[in-house]
């Protein structure tokens, strides 16, 4: 059945139609009225825009979007990043409250909804793309509802009419203790409580923030924004899955898809910070497996952290070996050398078992077997302190990532002995990394060790000056910590001091 | 592979070996026929058992048909077993199970899974209904043969085909993976490569005894004696009650892995249709313990504990005295300086050190009293709260479950089946009844040479002319009962769920 609605157009009268007259007509979708600041992006936009709104609005946006991961990667606390983030968001996507009384407002929000649309376009096409932007959507969305008026904000979240159920009092004074001691309150400290099923907040539960009881978690007030998120992710999430299914019917459009193509390929992900040329050392003849051990002297504390290991338990764990063998290729060890030193490092293990279990994974980091065709021949590239920083943390027994990360979770403790362990004693110097990495500035401490441990010889080059001002940037990469550290103490052997021509990158 | 060669065992060999008596030889053809018939066809329903059993008494004639009809299959041309050479090929000369006999010896494997490995319950488990579905149909099995090869992405329709290939293949052992949403062995003729991803699998842990190593002074790497056994008496106790009381799960399968450690297998359908992220979730709940070898503090929660971790607390505390302190003796000798590292209060460490030293051959239940008495004399700098948490710490440090999480963060893991043979020390991988947990001997688990002995040396009657399967003559056969029971508690949920699906479809429908 053909429902007569006035938005479409009599099949048979087409014909007749003036552009002209069509063109300045009113739009005959409904008017989205926009009654909170937040916004779940429900409705896709109806009305028009021209085609340079379409394109500002998106990079403006889009600009929001990766200054906002760029925080990420530096390792900005949630309270940094929320303040860097004002000017930008007042500058780009200004979004004010109700009380405000702004003129603008509606204005405001229809530019915050329709941008929003048009990037979902430019993003939905493959699974890294979405996966990317419903992340730093939701941390957008995030931030936002933090700083959203307190009053504002319950009206959004109940006019989102998430199915959950409030807790009674009688189930209230039944668990008081273990609500109590969950949600880590104080006594007496009157509290609302929601209950919803635990898949709606894995991340309250995997942190042990809420009482568990039957399925179901109590979710305390406060932790609301982690529901209220969650449900966002998961319906953008979807929604981005619809998008990618309705991406097709979109090409015919040669307006759009070019803007939609050059929006999405400006997103691309920064580098690695690690090129070839950090393998190539000057002075340094090839590595062979017996020279590991000396040169650890001049290895990061993660990599000195997964030597140690190696050495006092004759084996590391999966993540450990990767992370270590890919640096170990980043320094310019061969991959039979690098066999060779693994197979002599497991003492314990019989050729057999390291033929059979070990061989292989080595082979693949150095991508001689394995993997697709295209990426044989060079395999992965060693891992940066990035990536370092934001992998999961070591379980039992493994002892990959950075350590100053890892090994700081509970106290700092562990890091201090390891760090006086391998050499560094001076109290200046423990004192501000404690300091550092209390406001998880990691390569800022792991940076600060390093030019204490080479305090001479920097000071030699700078006053010299041999290097320049870039050869001394902060270091974001094990292989580039290396490759510093092993030119500032070969200084003045053979050409071993000529760094000039050869410029590390960041 | 070191096990799988037995000194003079040659092909030639291999074949001159078989059953012992002739006589178990003749039953042992009645009952592989039997295991074929009652192995569920897509046409059995739990009405049809009587059919069955009859069927079991009837002639062969029909059997043989089916075979035939088997052997037709196109998916299996080449593994279609021919019952007849078979059971020329086993007739001659019965196995010698000997002393000196290597748990994964060809003909062993053979006749494991010929007579004793319970396929059919296998079957039921895995499809939550008698008859076959997807759920069983696109399930992966990994298969380790005997030269170590490793064989993924095999499935099987029915439970029949599984025993037939594992009949032909002879694997040391299968592993189960998830329910993908296309059948495995047509993974690389899909168009789109997205249309095949895992949709479902049992929530799985793995608690195995080398994460103990560090705090087990008893036996090292792969041994394990029952003072180590308690950690993991210790583990599945915790683990239990909070998947069932905090997450709401009720069919939770325990299983001996073999040699040294065990899995628990969460079979509720709202388990195994987890996605990774709450996988994770509750991985991230349930492990406590952070930090690698390195030494130092690895517990360090908030206070006041959370419910989960103050109710295992009160477990585990018991198990401190007897299995800790008393069999594990951890703080002899120079050790205890790892206890003393625990400790946050200078004064009392000094103390204690000074103690100690004098007489290090001091028990560590001892040292442990120590610790109170000697802050009770006064060398305590800070309260007396701080010091309780860190004893508290100290516990759950030396007997909170140590899981291997990556195992249960993944959809797409594999994970060792139920009832294979572990091919280092021939046992059968046995569930575990939780209600008596503490009773569970790990070295009394029957291996499967034991098992094939025990057959033969059976003495029993078959009664009212009811056929005795060959587990039923066994020491398997309290193990296969306890999950024949499992099995039967999850199906019936499934059908009620599967009903209560169906009437609010159809009201879904009436509008």
């Amino acid at each position: 059945m053909i429902r007569h609605d006035y938005s479409r157009v009599d099949p048979k009268r087409r014909a007749d139609i003036n552009y002209k007259k069509r063109q300045f007509a009113k739009a005959e979708f409904q008017q989205q009225d926009y009654e909170h600041r937040l916004n779940y992006y429900v409705l896709p936009p109806t009305a028009e825009i021209t085609l340079e709104e379409f394109e500002t609005w998106a990079i403006n946006r889009l600009k929001v979007l990766s200054e906002l991961e760029a925080c990420g990667f530096r390792n900005r606390s949630p309270e940094e990043t929320a303040e860097y983030m004002t000017s930008i968001l007042n500058k780009y996507l200004p979004l004010r409250s109700n009380s405000s009384r702004s003129q603008s407002l509606q204005e405001e929000r229809k530019k915050d909804h329709y941008s929003h649309f048009i990037l979902r376009l430019a993003f939905s096409a493959t699974e890294d793309l979405r996966r990317r932007f419903s992340r730093l959507e939701t941390m957008l969305f995030r931030l936002r509802f933090k700083d959203d008026d307190l009053l504002e904000r319950r009206d959004f979240v109940s006019s989102l009419k998430l199915e959950w159920e409030e807790v009674g009092n009688a189930e209230k004074r039944e668990f008081r203790d273990e609500l109590a001691a969950a949600g880590g309150s104080k006594k007496g400290d009157e509290q609302e409580w929601f209950k919803v099923d635990w898949e709606r907040v894995p991340e309250l539960v995997e942190q042990r923030k809420v009482f568990l009881k039957r399925g179901k978690a109590y979710v305390p007030q406060r932790e609301q924004m982690s529901l209220v998120v969650a449900e966002f992710t998961r319906r953008l999430d979807e929604a981005l899955e619809l998008t990618a299914r309705a991406l097709p019917r979109l090409d015919e459009d040669d307006r759009l898809a070019p803007i939609l193509a050059h929006l999405s390929q400006s997103f691309t992900a920064p580098d690695a910070a690690y090129s070839s040329s950090d393998a190539e050392i000057d002075g340094l003849s090839a590595i062979n497996a017996n020279a590991i051990d000396s040169l650890t002297q001049n290895f990061p504390l993660c990599m000195r952290n997964l030597h140690m290991t190696l050495r006092a338990n004759s084996h590391l764990k999966h993540y450990g070996r990767l992370q270590y063998t890919l640096f170990l290729k980043g320094i310019g060890l061969s991959l039979d050398e690098c066999i060779v030193f693994w197979r002599r490092s497991f003492k314990l293990i019989t050729d057999e078992k390291f033929q059979k279990e070990y061989r292989y994974n080595v082979r693949h980091s150095y991508g001689d077997v394995g993997g697709d065709a295209n990426r044989r021949g060079r395999g992965y590239t060693p891992y940066s302190c990035q990536k370092l920083l934001t992998e999961a943390l070591p379980g039992t027994g493994q002892a990959h990532g950075c350590p100053y990360r890892t090994l700081t979770q509970d106290s700092v403790e562990p890091l201090i002995a390891m760090l006086q362990r391998t050499g560094v004693a001076d109290r200046d110097v423990l004192k501000t990394v404690k300091e550092d990495v209390a406001k998880k500035r990691y390569h800022v401490a792991c940076n600060r060790v390093f030019e204490h441990a080479h305090k001479k010889e920097i000071k030699k080059v700078r006053d010299d000056g041999s290097w320049s001002a870039t050869d001394l940037d902060t270091i974001v990469h094990p292989n580039t910590y290396f490759k510093r550290s092993w030119l500032l103490k070969h200084l003045g052997e053979g050409n071993a001091g000529v760094v000039g021509g050869d410029k590390m990158e960041e | 592979m070191p096990h799988s060669v037995t000194p003079g065992s040659t092909p030639a060999e291999d074949s001159s070996r078989t059953i012992s008596q002739v006589e178990p030889v003749k039953s042992e053809l009645d009952t592989q026929d039997a295991h074929m018939a009652d192995a569920p066809s897509p046409a059995d329903t739990p009405a049809e058992a009587q059919a069955e059993e009859r069927m079991e008494k009837q002639a062969k004639v029909n059997l043989e048909d089916m075979f035939d009809g088997e052997d037709s299959d196109p998916e299996f041309p080449s593994s279609a077993p021919q019952p007849k050479s078979e059971a020329e090929s086993s007739q001659p000369a019965p196995i010698r199970i000997n002393p000196r006999s290597v748990f994964s010896d060809p003909e062993i494997m053979k006749a494991f899974y010929q007579r004793l490995f319970p396929f059919r319950y296998l079957f039921q488990w895995l499809n939550h209904s008698p008859s076959p579905t997807n759920d069983f149909a696109h399930r992966e099995f990994a298969f380790t043969l005997p030269n170590d090869a490793y064989l993924r992405y095999q499935s099987f329709p029915t439970a029949d085909l599984l025993r037939k290939q594992c009949l032909d293949q002879l694997p040391s052992r299968f592993e189960i993976g998830p329910v993908y949403s296309a059948n495995p062995r047509d993974r690389k003729t899909l168009r789109k490569a997205s249309s095949f991803r895992p949709l479902a699998k049992e929530l799985v842990f793995d608690i195995d005894m080398t994460d103990y190593d560090d705090i087990r002074t008893c036996c090292t790497g792969a041994s394990i004696c029952h003072k180590c056994w308690a950690f993991i008496t210790m583990a599945i106790k915790v683990l239990d009650v909070a998947l069932r009381e905090d997450f709401g799960f009720k069919h939770i399968l325990w299983v001996y892995s073999g040699r040294r450690g065990a899995h628990a297998w969460v079979c509720d359908k709202r388990a195994r249709e987890l996605d990774d992220t709450k996988r994770r979730a509750i991985a991230g709940y349930l492990e406590l313990l952070k930090g690698g070898d390195q030494g130092g503090k690895r517990v360090n929660v908030h206070r006041p504990l959370h419910p989960h971790l103050d109710r295992s607390l009160n477990i585990l505390k018991e198990h401190f005295q007897a299995s800790i302190l008393h069999e594990q003796d951890p703080w002899t000798e120079e050790k205890s300086a790892h206890l003393l590292n625990l400790l946050p209060d200078p004064t009392l460490r000094a103390a204690l050190q000074k103690k100690w030293d004098s007489s290090p051959s001091r028990p560590s239940a001892s040292k442990w009293a120590d610790i109170d008495s000697v802050a009770k004399s006064g060398a305590l700098s800070k309260s007396s709260k701080d010091l309780l948490e860190a004893k508290q710490d100290i516990v759950l440090e030396y007997t909170y479950p140590r899981l291997d999480a990556e195992v249960s963060k993944k959809l797409n893991h594999l994970l060792k089946s139920p009832f294979v043979v572990h091919p280092g020390t021939g046992r059968v991988c046995v569930p575990i009844d939780t209600r008596i947990v503490e009773e569970f001997d790990p070295l009394g688990v029957p291996t499967v040479t034991q098992l094939l002995t025990e057959i033969d040396e059976w003495q029993g009657t078959e009664e009212d002319g009811k056929k005795v399967q060959d587990w039923e003559k066994t020491s398997l056969k309290p193990y296969i009962e306890f999950f024949k029971v499992f099995i039967a508690g999850l199906l019936k949920e499934e059908k009620s769920g599967l009903k209560r699906e169906r009437e609010e479809g159809t009201e879904a429908m009436e509008f």
